[in-house]
């Protein structure tokens, strides 16, 4: 079931100048703030997200009161808040929408998780591509200081804290949490070995938490509104609601904003207006170009963590690609093997010579010159980058490729 | 050396410092801001940034050579950035691609005699739901077709 309306993230969107600091505080923005810093203790805070089960909303889905709760609290050392607005999954471009149309929401949302970890200095990574849009963020940032909502003191009250944008340079990568620290910190975007975790060695080895832009836009609603309430907008266990990017194949791509649970089929043919050009579904990546590929027939599914997971695939940054029957999976299965071999930062060698092998072959496929064993090549390198590389993007590449040669196994031998 | 870089961008550079408890963590803000005067980054450039925040250099070449940004060459004075991932391919990115190409009479990585142009094919720049994208200079423009392409590139002169 689609509720109509129920709009959380996105409300208020289609306000022409949503962005200004005046029209947000005229929806009620900052008070949440308000709420926290003058009722609320820091714990306070953190229990109510906690209890709110609010999942990440970046990819890997860890509930975020859980990760604030990992900062060790008897430290002298500075700790940061890092914003994850890098958005490089391909097929994801909710935070673009979420920053542009709202970029107080986003600062609200720091506000009140530096309050409940105590962080007094907090930096938004945003990739380098997303120049208007930083821009817009800045100016943000100057609009709330000149407001008393940031800067020292903030609300009257002993808190503050200062909020910097930073921009990446083009490099997937740095959307992997440690890599995103690596790069902030001036250096290749190498991911790190964990433990130790962020929340304990992070930002210039001090205890940092690392939240994606959507996870944190959420929390001024869930310290207004309460966590019951935020749970409640859920279909499923997952609470809130999720904006899903839809591209590809569709009549009307876009970002929508659906309760966490809803149907997959549901969003595609009554939200996104259905295939255009009269093409008929072939296949559906669910959650960012690394989520393994749904079959039209496993579409009647819950988008939600867990159903997805149970699927053999994953909700991941909820990036919707729609592929359609006339596109050749040689061309999808060329386009993913060529990314992950562009953006593997090459530390380790399962994911740096096995996405570069992995493409070399792909791109012979789709040239139509395939040899014999070349799938089962592509499989045997996929099951030896598995779990095999110290960050997760062994397996982002891995996964989704193994699954599209499995599943198109006969078009691909068919067709190349 | 450091004669070349102009006031405004060591003014910045100066603001940029301020945002950070280490200096080398300015180096990708310091890096674009550098790139921003000439449109790319010389061999001057980097030494600049290795000088000014204390770092070997060395550590700005790994940097300059890691992220796709960073140009080390003279790019046209209208870069375009070409989106060919999966969404953008499903909705012509290709076909986009090799116009361009002809059009312009260059491959991927090469500028125009004229200096007009330069053309990249790059990976997902977020606007999946405006494909076929491509990004000119700072600029994002989607919903593209060879018309409403040759009609940008008409007006950008």
């Amino acid at each position: 079931m689609i509720l109509a309306g129920d709009r959380f993230l996105t409300r208020d969107f289609d306000l022409e100048h949503l962005y200004r600091i005046e029209s947000y505080a005229a929806r009620g923005g900052y008070q949440a703030a308000a709420k926290a810093l003058k009722t609320m203790t820091p714990d306070e805070v953190l229990e109510e997200v906690k209890a709110a089960n609010l999942r990440g909303r970046g990819g890997a889905g860890f509930p975020a009161g859980i990760k604030w709760g990992f900062v060790p609290r008897e430290t002298d050392a500075p700790r940061y808040l890092c914003v994850n607005a890098d958005e490089g999954e391909p097929g994801t471009f909710k935070d673009r929408y979420l920053m542009s149309h709202n970029p107080h929401r986003l600062l609200e949302g720091m506000i009140l998780a530096s309050y409940a970890v105590g962080i007094r200095t907090a930096y938004v990574y945003i990739r380098g591509e997303y120049g208007a849009i930083a821009r817009r963020l800045e100016a943000a940032v100057t609009e709330a200081k000149a407001s008393g909502w940031l800067g020292d003191h903030i609300a009257g009250t002993e808190f503050g804290l200062e909020v910097f944008i930073h921009r990446g340079a083009g490099s997937y990568i740095c959307g992997e949490e440690t890599a995103l620290l690596e790069s902030l910190e001036g250096k290749r975007g190498h991911p790190r070995l964990k433990p130790p975790f962020p929340a304990s060695v992070g930002l210039f080895r001090c205890p940092t938490v690392i939240n994606n832009v959507e996870t944190i836009c959420n929390i001024p609603d869930i310290i207004l509104h309460g966590a019951e309430a935020f749970l409640r907008r859920g279909l499923s266990r997952d609470g809130g609601t999720r904006l899903f990017s839809v591209s590809g194949a569709v009549a009307k791509p876009g970002c929508y904003e659906l309760p966490a649970g809803a149907s997959l089929r549901e969003l595609i043919f009554d939200r996104a207006g259905g295939m255009r050009l009269g093409r008929k579904l072939k296949a559906v990546i669910p959650g960012g170009l690394s989520a393994p590929v749904l079959l039209e027939k496993e579409i009647d599914i819950r988008l939600d963590g867990d159903s997805l997971v149970e699927a053999g695939s994953m909700l991941g940054s909820a990036g919707i690609i729609v592929i359609d029957d006339q596109t050749p999976m040689t061309m999808v299965l060329d386009k993913m093997a060529g990314f992950y071999a562009h953006e593997s930062c090459g530390q380790c060698s399962p994911c740096r010579i096995g996405t570069a092998w992995m493409a070399r072959i792909a791109s012979r496929l789709r040239s139509g010159r395939r040899r014999d064993g070349d799938l089962e090549t592509i499989l045997r390198l996929a099951a030896n980058i598995k779990g095999r590389t110290l960050c997760p993007m062994g397996d982002a590449a891995a996964l989704p490729i193994a699954a599209l040669v499995t599943k198109f196994r006969d078009e691909l031998e068919r067709t190349s | 050396m450091s004669s070349k870089i102009p006031e405004r961008t060591k003014r910045r550079v100066e603001d940029i410092l301020s945002r950070y408890p280490r200096r080398e963590a300015a180096l990708l803000p310091v890096l674009s801001a550098l790139q921003e005067e000439r449109g790319f980054l010389s061999p001057s450039d980097e030494e600049w940034a290795a000088e000014t925040l204390g770092l070997p250099p060395v550590k700005v070449r790994e940097v300059v050579t890691f992220y796709s940004l960073f140009r080390r060459k003279p790019a046209g004075r209208h870069h375009l950035q070409v989106c060919t991932n999966v969404s953008c391919a499903l909705n012509g990115a290709d076909g986009l691609l090799s116009h361009l190409r002809q059009k312009l009479g260059v491959s991927e990585g090469e500028m125009t005699g004229d200096g007009r142009f330069s053309l990249a094919a790059v990976e997902c720049l977020g606007n999946c739901d405006q494909a076929p994208c491509l990004m000119i200079n700072d600029e994002h423009y989607g919903r593209l077709d060879l018309r409403t392409l040759d009609e940008i590139l008409e007006k950008l002169g």
